[in-house]
């Protein structure tokens, strides 16, 4: 349904799969996914962290990509398929617990969502080095070695060895 | 677990009503100065808003709705809970709204217009300020002048066969803790005690701010920590200025306040570390030995005094490095600006002197040529010898191969750092447009506070024993992503010889938990965990066990304590509780008035390797390996120490290479994550860690501070190792950050650097 021009505060309807349930919602038109998850809908396990896509700590799928929720207006889920890290089997994490990858926690639920695309799409590794597909995540505590190895622990890669200048000159 | 999977509950994920159960919290937001000096003629609250339906506070609301002074309280009380008359820097919070709706109290914050008249304001603190531009009744603005004497150095310097001369400077460096502040206040509506709760390092800080302006004792206000993502110092001090703001509106609404800052307001109106520059000037023999230093250290306090004596003092003590050298002067200056006050940030003003320290030991090195790290042995202190401070350094036990010395040797070995030394200066000039560096910092950091600063904290902890046979650690020292609840549950367990499971921790809320001292400075583990360590010997003694009582027998003895004293579980009723106060190790002296003796109960040791690719085509530095080789006493948990260690590094990587504050009109103009750049995954390499144990016999479970050491030694480390990357070009990497601009404006001009 399309805002109403005249209303001075246009609501939309949008209906959405959220964690696999069908979820209607009536918003602002200018209302971002990650209030609607956190404020409206209780799923407070999506953080605000920088409000500009920078961070990755609101990090969820929408239709399977991984987006970040503070930029995505909640109109545009209108039928489509948002997860969040509510939906994340927790049994799966051990190796994240183990290899220290959350000190403050405030960044990792994100983390865990880029982690879990990650798994869920090894071929990315062929292309892409650990470091690259989680450069969209900050985080201020761990330094990234802990979740860096307990990324490769969860997707039965081999660990990162320290790399150091190698190669000769051109 | 609860961290991954999102179901951790920071101040901003608790309910619409806070938890609270007393109806929907209000939205608060805080109207700013957009000047950064001057004084208010005029608040106009504009048009187009409702303003019965928000409740308004400025400062003439205090007294009555307080019934306390306008005080800030911390060290000095010259900052006001919300300005007055005077402006003193950009964003200074002025007015304060609430209601209902958040956009609506957005709306509102917009349509306040302030009248300002604007002064001259003081926005560099290595220029003197003019008469105008004096403040506070500091003259010249030095608010804190200390000095460190040992010897005669200006003698010394007159007669040292070499001089080596320097001049060092950092720059301001925010947090970024990936949670913003953030605080609910409330009234409890059967005792009208003003609580609050939220993202805080020190709950007792915030309890004593909310006493001092609320004119009220500890039982009539309260702090409550609710779990925080990340501090680093940025919470160590402000919370109790947002505290104090939701209290304010949540007393004069009759409603629970909720204020969550956005990152452009925190990073805008919050501290930052001070910026500092730091002179040096050194005698030494023909051999290399210090004979002579002389330290001039300057940080720009901002526009009030906050946390910057300690700061400072801090910072001098450093300055000299772990280095033995007979005569040393040191002159340390706080500088009152109006820039965004400054606070703490992990190091506390020692990142700042080390940087100068161990970059002038590489600028001493080039110029009598002599390999960096033999610079370093021939003068790192020896078991026996004196600080700057006077202070002896005492190993405990008798060091075993992990002195300052072993510790080097096991960092150069990590790096293979001779290797690479010749390795790297071959290539550097083979390659067109790649150059290679390996550098290095040796460096130490006081664990705890500094001086007499333990003794008068009188930290207080309680290990209670609950009746189900549990006990349970009551401190007020705050998890905040380092580790304080593992570490004190490892430390109760491991006293008591429990099962992990039988150790909880409370949440740390000034109505329950003993004043164990702010959660900073290197301190928890060791002064706070040794003193969980005797409180637990002290319930135990109290259930009428032995020392060698240990396990299932601790368990058993408190469910009879419990048994025999039913009254114990109502309310009101005696607990079993062991308790703990500070006592200082034996042996340590500290002489405030002439800045001499034990300036720390002990310190932490380090030398951390960098090495760096630098392209000459893009300014671009990465660091491409980095050895962290350090002594911290025991290692309570493997896992937390190496992460304390990694996670520290990067963030020292950030401020070396990338992290820079842009300044307009005293206000940051980069406040967004999009233009204050910190690491990413990809910016920084695995951080190789190496630990040296020594137990400390004054510290939880051997340890001694570790949080703060690996702020330390980067800046210096990855400076070095520029510098020796671009040493055919000149460079000197004399001023952090080094990012690609300030590298390219020093090369740009010196001849054809691109061969």
């Amino acid at each position: 349904m399309s805002p109403d021009p005249n209303s001075p505060d246009p609501q939309i309807d949008v209906a959405l799969t959220l964690n696999g349930r069908k979820v209607a919602v009536s918003i602002d038109a200018s209302e971002r996914l990650l209030d609607t998850l956190r404020y409206r809908l209780g799923l407070t396990g999506s953080k605000e962290g920088c409000g500009e896509g920078e961070c990755g700590a609101c990090t969820v799928y929408m239709d399977g990509l991984p987006v970040c929720a503070c930029l995505v207006p909640t109109f545009q889920c209108n039928g489509r398929d948002v997860k969040t890290i509510e939906s994340i089997d927790p049994a799966i994490l051990g190796p994240m617990l183990e290899c220290g990858a959350t000190q403050c926690g405030a960044c990792t639920p994100g983390v865990v969502m880029t982690a879990c695309w990650v798994k869920g799409h090894p071929e990315v590794l062929k292309t892409h080095t650990m470091r690259e597909l989680m450069a969209g995540n900050l985080c201020r505590c761990t330094g990234y070695d802990g979740i860096i190895d307990g990324m490769h622990r969860m997707c039965g890669t081999p660990p990162e060895q320290p790399s150091t200048n190698t190669g000769n000159a051109p | 677990m609860s961290k991954l999977t999102g179901a951790e509950r920071y101040v901003d994920d608790l309910p619409a009503d806070g938890g609270l159960g007393l109806g929907p919290m209000l939205w608060g937001m805080t109207v700013r100065s957009p000047v950064s000096r001057g004084r208010i003629k005029e608040i106009k609250l504009g048009p187009g808003i409702d303003w019965s339906r928000l409740t308004v506070v400025d400062h003439s609301d205090i007294p009555a709705i307080a019934g306390g002074p306008n005080e800030v309280y911390l060290i000095e009380r010259d900052q006001p809970v919300l300005a007055a008359t005077h402006i003193r820097h950009m964003h200074e919070p002025i007015l304060l709204i609430a209601g209902d709706d958040r956009e609506m109290v957005r709306r509102a914050v917009a349509a306040v217009h302030i009248d300002i008249e604007r002064d001259d304001p003081a926005l560099d603190f290595r220029i003197p300020p003019t008469a105008s531009q004096t403040q506070g009744g500091y003259a010249a603005n030095v608010l804190k002048h200390l000095t460190i004497n040992k010897g005669d150095v200006e003698a010394a310097l007159a007669s040292a066969p070499i001089l080596v001369e320097g001049e060092y400077e950092t720059g301001a460096q925010e947090h970024v803790y990936i949670e913003c502040n953030g605080m609910i206040a409330w009234v409890d509506p059967s005792t009208i005690a003003v609580c609050v709760k939220g993202s805080m390092q020190c709950p007792y800080y915030v309890l004593n701010a909310l006493k001092h302006t609320f004119n009220r004792d500890e039982r009539g206000v309260r702090a409550v920590q609710t779990a925080t993502g990340g501090g680093f110092g940025g919470k160590e001090d402000y919370p109790s200025v947002l505290a104090l703001h939701a209290a304010l509106l949540a007393v004069k609404s009759g409603r629970p306040v909720k204020m969550i800052y956005d990152r452009g307001e925190d990073m805008q109106a919050t501290t930052k570390r001070h910026p500092c520059t730091v002179r040096h000037r050194t005698g030494l023999d023909r051999d290399g030995r210090l004979l002579a230093q002389h330290i001039e250290v300057r940080m720009d306090a901002g526009a009030y005094v906050t946390l910057s004596p300690v700061v400072l003092s801090r910072g001098i003590l450093h300055a000299a490095g772990p280095y033995f050298c007979p005569n040393v002067h040191i002159d340390g200056k706080a500088i009152l600006t109006n820039s965004v006050p400054y606070g703490a940030f992990r190091g506390f003003g020692a990142p700042q002197t080390i940087f100068a320290c161990e970059r002038h030991m590489d600028v001493i090195a080039a110029k009598i040529g002599m390999d960096p790290s033999e610079l370093r042995r021939i003068n790192l202190l020896r078991d026996g010898q004196t600080t700057a401070t006077g202070q002896t350094i005492r190993a405990h036990p008798p060091s075993k191969g992990t002195d300052r010395v072993a510790l080097m040797d096991a960092a150069l070995d990590m790096a293979d750092y001779k290797r690479k030394k010749l390795e790297y200066a071959e290539f550097n000039t083979r390659h067109s447009y790649l150059r290679r560096g390996i550098g290095l910092a040796t460096f130490w950091h006081g664990a705890g506070f500094t001086g007499s600063g333990e003794t008068y904290l009188k930290s207080k902890v309680h290990v209670a024993g609950i009746p189900d046979g549990r006990v349970e650690v009551r401190i007020a020292s705050t998890e905040m992503g380092q580790g304080t609840t593992t570490i004190m549950t490892q430390i109760a367990a491991a006293r008591l010889g429990l099962p992990l499971d039988q150790v909880c921790v409370a949440v740390p809320d000034t109505h329950i938990v003993p004043n164990s001292g702010p959660t900073v400075a290197s301190r928890t583990a060791m002064v706070v965990g040794r003193l969980v360590e005797r409180a637990c010997d002290d319930l135990r003694a109290k259930t009428g066990l032995s020392e060698s009582d240990r396990g299932e027998s601790v368990s058993d003895a408190i469910v009879a304590w419990h048994r025999r004293s039913p009254q114990a579980a109502k309310a009101g009723g005696t607990e079993l509780i062991g308790e703990a106060s500070y006592e200082a190790p034996p042996g340590i002296a500290w002489d405030d008035k002439t800045y001499t003796g034990d300036a720390y109960g002990t310190f932490g040791w380090a030398t951390y390797v960098a090495e760096v690719e630098v392209d000459l085509r893009t300014y671009a530095t990465k660091v491409t390996d980095f050895a962290a080789a350090q002594e911290v006493g025991s290692v309570i948990n493997p896992v937390l120490a190496r992460g304390q260690v990694q996670g520290g590094v990067v963030q020292g990587i950030g401020w070396a290479l990338m992290e820079e504050c842009i300044w307009k009109n005293g206000g940051m103009a980069n406040s967004q994550l999009t233009n204050y750049i910190i690491p990413t995954s990809d910016d920084v390499p695995p951080i190789r860690v190496h630990f040296l144990e020594n137990p400390y016999p004054y510290g939880g479970k051997g340890s001694k501070g570790i949080g703060e050491l690996p702020m330390d030694g980067p800046g210096p480390a990855i400076a070095n190792a520029i510098a020796f990357a671009l040493r055919e070009e000149g460079v000197k990497a004399t001023h952090l950050p080094i990012t690609p601009e300030r590298l390219m404006s020093e090369l740009e001009g010196s001849a054809a650097h691109v061969a």
